[in-house]
């Protein structure tokens, strides 16, 4: 195990631990940057995909691991900037405004929300999202004209100063495009979590009564919290509306947020790793079965393709384990398997025992 | 006579919205977690009663088929207390409510795989027929529905107000640890709400399987409940029971005098306008907050 010495305050804040740590970094985006020369069409079409829903995550991770609000309809939020973007864009507005725009739209109506919103705490909040969800679903049906109802819309191409970025005809374009805007964002996520206001965020989280204490705005921190996180959430809408080229409502069903849920739960709360890990296996199971489906027909000769709802199914098995066996997430689990080969042989069991809290009502009745 | 008729259909349905937000309500007054798989658990409680009672699968009897229905239901609620949701006993709520959509989507394809995904009717010996009263048609099932959750309703508040296991649970939902240390049974006790709140939800899904037919996606109702769960304040048994039939009342209100895509969302603008203004719900328990 290495030790660091800190020697100054940005030293001590600086988003790695040491150079090594910012060369794998370096490495990890170089990789990515270099795989549409690696892998074939398929894969990146996937690899694509994995991008928009890791940038989706961050939003919901922004809301949910750093500032402590659970949102069970963040779906609504993909649908507003899909919508906005494409609306935008079909209106004749060039991608570089309509994109920022998307975020905007987004943003504004999630901080909106939130100003009600935040009064709540947990479970309020988690149903009054559910419920702000079912109302976008029906206003994007009513507001036929700019949404194309339930018939849908195509998102038309995208051109950056006269360079097409068209999701069929340059999909290697288009995963560069994703892949850069997935990492401005995360570097910007990164770095607002060791500034002050994401540091309120995570007062927030951790205790509400105390952040007041503390001089935090409790109001308008969870406020802008929602804000930045619908942002983020609306900027992957509007590449995911891209991506699927022609959509309608159904494209952000109640299904889409409660993936992003899983995302976020089964790759690590509380941490922005964690929504890639978590992306990475929402993409990847459907892939598996349909291997483990085609494994399964050829050499045993069972067709389970028979069974509607399987993959939901799994996914659900797969989200329950997780809570039970291991609530911090893939990126946990990683951090412990980390731990115990740094410090092996005196990693114990106990290091990571969860701390188990009593209920006590607020209740007074 | 239009409007009554409207009215009365509207307060049946509010009555099983009612129901499963009751089932909501249960489970949070006794373990503050809240379990989004109550719908499911209607729609499961439904299907069991189905295939039970159906003269094409196992043809019981309507009462003791729906009674043992119940029972079953009861088994399953214990089950999935005793098995899941025991394991994260000391979580955070977080937890449970991941874990209770999950469970939900487990309950789904469980229904989906044993009774198939197509629309299926339960058979009620009081299936379409009606009672008219000075030109006024009123169903027979929604009469049995206001009936049948009005009583199911005083018997569950006598059972939290009078029964050594309601008032148990109260405690237990009060002060976990100082329940604990005057030697409540806290985890018995959340399995046997659970139990409970798995037989209301059975009433719940036969109500509903009395006024149409149900398939495995019906369970999405529970979204409504919790609509009405909140606007009566989460912890209220008479709160959620009123909750749920204003909902049932303004939905067909608004299909028929507002345009179209209102009576859709009518439940959750009412549910938000009332989050707004009072955010503990109409019947509010929450005086202030503590550290």
């Amino acid at each position: 195990m290495k030790v660091i010495f800190k020697t100054s305050y940005d030293r001590d804040i600086d988003l790695h631990k040491d150079g090594w740590a910012r060369a794998r970094i370096v490495a990890l985006v170089a990789v990515m940057a270099a795989l549409p020369f690696l892998v074939g069409e398929y894969y990146l079409a996937e690899a694509t995909n994995t991008l928009i829903w890791a940038l989706a995550g961050m939003g919901l991770m922004l809301l949910v691991g750093h500032s402590g609000q659970v949102s069970l309809g963040h779906a609504a939020f993909l649908a507003i900037g899909a919508y906005t973007d494409t609306a935008l864009m079909n209106a004749g507005l060039p991608f570089v405004v309509t994109f920022p725009a998307a975020a905007l739209a987004a943003g504004l109506f999630g901080a909106l929300v939130a100003i009600p919103a935040v009064r709540m705490s947990g479970i309020y909040l988690a149903i009054a999202t559910l419920a702000l969800f079912v109302i976008v679903e029906e206003m994007i049906i009513i507001a036929e004209p700019i949404t194309g109802g339930v018939g849908g819309i195509m998102a038309p191409a995208i051109q950056i100063a006269g360079i097409d970025f068209d999701r069929y005809g340059q999909l290697d374009r288009f995963y560069w495009l994703c892949l850069a805007v997935v990492v401005a964002v995360t570097w910007a996520y990164a770095n607002l979590l060791r500034s002050p206001t994401g540091r309120s965020f995570l007062a927030v989280r951790d205790s509400e009564v105390s952040a007041r204490a503390l001089g935090i705005n409790v109001t308008r921190t969870r406020a802008l919290a929602f804000g930045l996180s619908c942002a983020m959430t609306g900027l992957a809408g509007a590449l995911m509306g891209h991506y699927i080229a022609f959509f309608n409502y159904e494209l952000f069903s109640i299904f889409i947020s409660i993936n992003l849920l899983l995302v976020v739960t089964i790759g690590g709360l509380g941490f922005i790793q964690g929504a890639f890990f978590g992306a990475i296996l929402i993409t990847a199971v459907p892939q598996a079965i349909t291997i483990l489906r085609g494994v399964a027909r050829d050499s045993l000769g069972v067709d389970i393709g028979g069974m509607p709802g399987l993959d939901t199914m799994l996914f659900a098995m797969i989200l329950i384990g997780f809570i039970i066996y291991e609530p911090t997430g893939l990126y946990g689990r990683w951090l412990k398997i980390k731990a115990w080969v740094e410090l092996f042989p005196l990693a114990r069991r106990d290091m990571f025992r969860r701390q188990k809290s009593y209920l006590k009502t607020e209740r007074q009745k | 006579m239009d409007l009554i008729q409207l009215l009365v259909g509207g307060v049946a349905t509010g009555c099983v919205y009612g129901l499963v937000a009751l089932g909501f309500v249960l489970i949070y007054k006794a373990t503050e977690g809240v379990n989004f798989a109550q719908g499911d658990m209607m729609m499961l409680g439904a299907f069991i009663a189905l295939g039970l009672v159906n003269s094409d699968h196992l043809g019981l009897a309507f009462i003791p088929g729906v009674a043992l229905a119940a029972v079953l239901m009861g088994g399953v609620g214990y089950g999935i207390d005793r098995f899941v949701v025991r394991q994260i006993f000391g979580q955070p709520q977080f937890a449970l409510v991941i874990l209770t959509i999950a469970l939900g989507f487990v309950l789904r394809f469980i229904a989906g795989s044993i009774w198939g995904y197509s629309p299926l009717v339960l058979e009620t010996p009081f299936a379409g027929r009606n009672l008219s009263m000075g030109g006024v048609n009123i169903s027979l099932a929604d009469i049995v529905t206001i009936l049948v959750t009005a009583l199911l309703t005083v018997a569950l508040w006598g059972f939290f107000a009078y029964t050594r296991i309601g008032l148990a649970a109260q405690a237990a939902s009060q002060n976990q640890m100082a329940a604990y240390i005057v030697g409540v049974p806290v985890r018995r006790i959340n399995s046997i709400i659970w139990a409970l709140s798995g037989m209301v939800a059975t009433v719940a899904g036969v109500l509903y399987a009395s006024k149409g037919a149900i398939d495995p996606n019906i369970g999405l109702l529970g979204i409504k409940a919790f609509a009405a769960a909140v606007i009566g304040g989460f912890g209220s048994l008479p709160g959620a029971l009123l909750g749920g039939i204003l909902i049932g009342v303004v939905e067909p209100l608004a299909a028929r005098y507002l345009p179209g895509g209102f009576s859709q969302m009518s439940p959750y603008i009412i549910m938000l306008a009332v989050l707004v203004t009072r955010p503990n719900g109409l019947f509010a328990q929450m005086h202030a907050k503590k550290v």
